[in-house]
């Protein structure tokens, strides 16, 4: 009887082609092909440190290729922060095994064993003085022409050379030296300039528009009008931009439905009718578990509202594309995540086939989730359709993506607790009630993630939305506490009226879910008399989420300082997912309690991301995705009216300055031999909850509703005051 | 009415047609073919597309290009090359201070116009000279770092 196979380890398991990962070249390199794409996460980088390390070749031999729907394996979105998990790890086993077929290649040829053989930089030798072979002296652009068969095992961890060291990024220099690096800064021979025109209510549709006197502008190329979707091809950029304002003076746009009160947002979405769910164990079930009553013996319960609002994901960079139609065939040049998806999303739009559609991702700006890079590469499409053979570009403006990004969801979480007789927690309850977090386009023919495919004239709707059913899966992530309580009840209620399109926003739900459990658990230590940090490692019998939060404790120099009034320190832990990254927080807290301005002094990240493949690149997302929540903390939230969303700029919704920007220390706990764990989304729970935390500390005031702007902190300090 | 218009970028002169009130950005990045400079807000409020004018830093997203016209323009590639990089750009990789790179021109930009002025900036002085630059990615740790490590280089 055969032997059950083994599961290929990673990506390798749905792309198990050699070639489609590794190749290795006549002029002496290697090509490292990844399905997955360069966020500013480093990607290339740690893939070509795998591939290297494996390999046995130095890391300047190596070219690194990102996901092309021509060239690369399918890893479907690059997301979730499983990058280095499945495509680090496929890489890894795919190196190992082209190493070990042309290691057996030059055993053939100077008929000897293999295990007398050594490779250094891709040269393997022999015992014998003339036995020396190069890699591109065996294969030189021949491809392996075989699957993967996982059964050559990686290099053991004390025998990286590579792998763990401190590399700096590949992509930087082009980046440094003002090369060009991003798709923004792509030219084609013959391309030319679109812009779309949109309104700034998502569901306003297009009633008229005057377009005669704007194809009249010198440069003006064409108008294209298909239904509610309005946009312009011109020579030049200038051009394009001018004729857009001109088209948004002439269009008259119908009113969508009225926005909800923005004051009210929270009382709106719990009055709003839910989906609900819940889970056990960390695992979703379709049924919602009742709200049982606290244990008889609870010695106290605290109940308290936490809620986030609706935050942009903001890339510096307007979303772009460049299209380009030739005999009935799309090649798209995007900055998608997914490539793949999106090939298949636009084949339902355009009701082609997959083979037609090239899309060939470049650098884009950070997304830090689902932006508008998907909808600007159909909006390029679409434009470009009416330019058969010319190459269109078009990058959104910053009110389009201000506007039109889909919105992380805003959210609201209710906490009851109780601690028992013995000081530690009895009872846990936690409700969350959440927009949609995962609507990035899939595969259903009959509607469409895309934005302009519900525009146009025979679209698609959009896609449906519901509740996450999968573990983890969007309102759902870090929603099921990390800790170990006796006993646990979660449940989902998924808010089904979205004023907005609402997407993927690094986190999802983790943002507004480790805020809220994070600060319950400060509030529960502070009733039950207990140290937070202390208090939060009785609960938490995983030696390595202990570890972080011990790092991060002692670096901080925790409970040392002299109680200052308006000075503070706050902690705050979670396991990303309850499966990736391990990662605590602490920072100092400086309350102006007048101005009502928080100034975060100092912060502290202590991160476990399993073996550490590259460790400075761990330690930029741990800081980055610090800052960056310390912006949303302190700052963001969608601002609109009845009529139309006002936040269209930088002005109208403030971001984080360097200013405002504390000196952030990491400290990356490296566990050699561990699996990979996703690192990119570990550290914005925790940081929320590390400055709500410290500002209680500071002043005695709990903050559970962000952001924490300094009117809101001003009139709870001011309500707290005058209340005692 | 399109003009002619001779611009002084990097070093070198070049004849441009536009209208005069064109933004800078687009001559650079379009007609002159230089990638550095990069469309973020079109409002001076991210930094994006900062340049160097007369010594000034300048947004490119609102200076037309008849006022710049006849000035010394220098952008990124204006600074150094990865075979001799000026102290700013090997400071920066030095660090690894960037992530997604969008917005690292125009903050290496203001940190070059800091640094010409205070060769020795402590940390608050970075912050305000780097006040009108927006990073997404939270790299601003590291840029800190960075700046510092240049001044440093630059006294040497």
């Amino acid at each position: 009887m055969a032997a059950e196979p083994k599961k290929l380890p990673g990506s390798l398991r749905n792309n198990p082609s050699l070639d489609l990962w590794i190749g290795i070249e006549a002029d002496a390199t290697v090509t490292v092909r990844s399905g997955k794409v360069e966020i500013g996460q480093g990607l290339k980088t740690a893939a070509a440190q795998v591939a290297a390390e494996e390999l046995d070749v130095s890391l300047v031999r190596v070219r690194v290729k990102t996901a092309d729907t021509a060239e690369t394996a399918d890893e479907n979105v690059t997301s979730g922060s499983r990058s280095m998990e499945v495509s680090a790890t496929a890489l890894r086993y795919a190196a190992a095994e082209c190493r070990a077929i042309m290691v057996r290649m030059a055993a053939d040829r100077f008929g000897v064993p293999v295990d007398q053989l050594s490779v250094e930089d891709g040269t393997i030798r022999g015992p014998g003085s003339n036995q020396r072979i190069t890699y591109w002296e065996l294969m030189g652009g021949k491809k392996f022409g075989r699957d993967a068969t996982g059964t050559v095992p990686p290099k053991v961890p004390q025998a990286h050379r590579i792998v763990g060291t401190r590399v700096e990024r590949l992509d930087l220099p082009g980046k440094v030296f003002g090369q060009p690096a991003f798709v923004h800064d792509l030219t084609l021979p013959g391309m030319v300039h679109g812009r779309i025109v949109r309104p700034r209510h998502q569901s306003a549709t297009l009633e008229s528009v005057d377009t005669a006197a704007v194809e009249k502008l010198p440069g003006v190329i064409k108008v294209v009008r298909d239904g509610d979707f309005l946009g312009v091809v011109a020579e030049t950029e200038v051009t394009a931009i001018a004729a857009r304002d001109a088209l948004h003076r002439a269009a008259r746009w119908r009113a969508g439905p009225p926005l909800p009160d923005e004051d009210r947002l929270y009382e709106w979405m719990l009055g709003e009718a839910t989906m609900d769910g819940g889970c056990i164990d960390g695992v979703h079930t379709d049924d919602c578990p009742p709200e049982e009553p606290p244990p008889k013996d609870a010695q106290t319960t605290l109940e308290s509202l936490y809620a986030r609002p609706y935050i942009l994901h903001g890339a510096m960079g307007p979303s772009c594309a460049v299209a380009q139609w030739a005999g009935g065939t799309l090649t798209l040049h995007t900055h998608s995540q997914g490539v793949f998806p999106l090939r298949r999303a636009l084949t339902n739009v355009f009701r082609m086939d997959e083979a037609d559609i090239r899309c060939i991702h470049m650098d884009g700006a950070g997304c830090y989730g689902h932006n508008g890079a998907d909808d600007v590469a159909l909006d390029a499409a679409l434009l470009a359709r009416a330019l058969p053979g010319r190459p269109v570009r078009v990058q959104w403006m910053r009110d389009d993506e201000h506007c039109w990004e889909p919105f992380g969801a805003a959210m609201v979480v209710k906490v009851r607790a109780s601690l028992g007789a013995d000081g530690r927690v009895a009872d846990w309850r936690f409700d969350v009630w959440s927009n949609h977090h995962g609507n990035r386009p899939k595969g259903n023919p009959k509607e469409s993630g895309l934005l302009a495919a519900r525009m146009i004239e025979n679209g698609l709707p959009p896609q449906t939305l519901g509740p996450a059913t999968g573990s983890e899966a969007g309102e759902h992530r870090n929603a099921w506490p990390g800790y170990a309580f006796p006993r646990i009840s979660v449940a989902k209620h998924f808010v089904t009226a979205h004023p907005f399109r609402c997407s993927s926003l690094r986190g999802l739900g983790a943002y507004a879910n480790v805020f809220a459990i994070e600060q319950m658990m400060d509030e529960l230590a502070v009733a039950a008399g207990q140290d937070p940090a202390t208090f939060r490692l009785a609960h938490l019998p995983d030696p390595r989420a202990r570890a972080v939060i011990e790092a991060a404790r002692d670096a901080i120099a925790w409970g040392q300082h002299a109680a200052t009034p308006g000075r503070g320190h706050g902690i705050a832990y979670a396991r990303y997912k309850n499966a990736a990254a391990y990662c605590a927080v602490a920072v100092d807290a400086e309350v102006d309690e007048t101005t009502g301005v928080i100034r975060v002094t100092r912060a502290v990240c202590a991160g476990d991301a399993g073996e550490a493949i590259a460790p400075d690149g761990i330690a930029n997302q741990l800081e980055g995705g610090l800052i960056q929540s310390l912006s949303w903390t302190l700052k963001e939230r969608v601002r609109f009216t009845p009529g139309e969303i006002t936040s269209v700029d930088w002005e109208t919704y403030p971001i984080l300055t360097f200013r405002e920007a504390p000196e952030v220390e990491t400290l990356v706990l490296d566990r050699p031999g561990e699996k990979f764990l996703g690192v990119g989304e570990a550290s914005q729970g925790p940081t929320a909850a590390a400055i709500a935390n410290a500002v209680f500390a500071a002043t005695g005031v709990r903050l559970r509703e962000l952001p924490f702007t300094p009117e809101r902190v001003r009139a709870m300090i001011l309500e707290a005051r005058r209340s005692a | 009415m399109s003009d002619t218009f001779r611009l002084s970028v990097n070093g070198r002169e070049h004849s441009v047609t536009a209208e005069g009130d064109t933004p800078l950005l687009y001559v650079l990045r379009n007609d002159i073919g230089l990638a550095s400079p990069k469309y973020g807000c079109g409002t001076e409020q991210c930094g994006t597309c900062n340049v160097i004018v007369d010594g000034d830093k300048a947004f490119s997203c609102t200076l037309t290009v008849r006022d710049a016209a006849g000035k010394a323009i220098v952008t990124l590639e204006g600074l150094g090359t990865p075979e001799n990089p000026h102290p700013v750009q090997a400071a920066f990789i030095a660090e690894q201070a960037a992530q997604c790179g969008y917005c690292t021109s125009g903050i290496m930009i203001s940190a070059k116009v800091l640094l010409d002025r205070n060769p020795d900036p402590d940390t608050d002085a970075i912050r305000v000279a780097l006040q009108d630059n927006l990073c997404r990615c939270g790299t601003h740790s590291r840029v800190f770092r960075a700046v510092r490590r240049a001044a440093r280089a630059l006294a040497r």
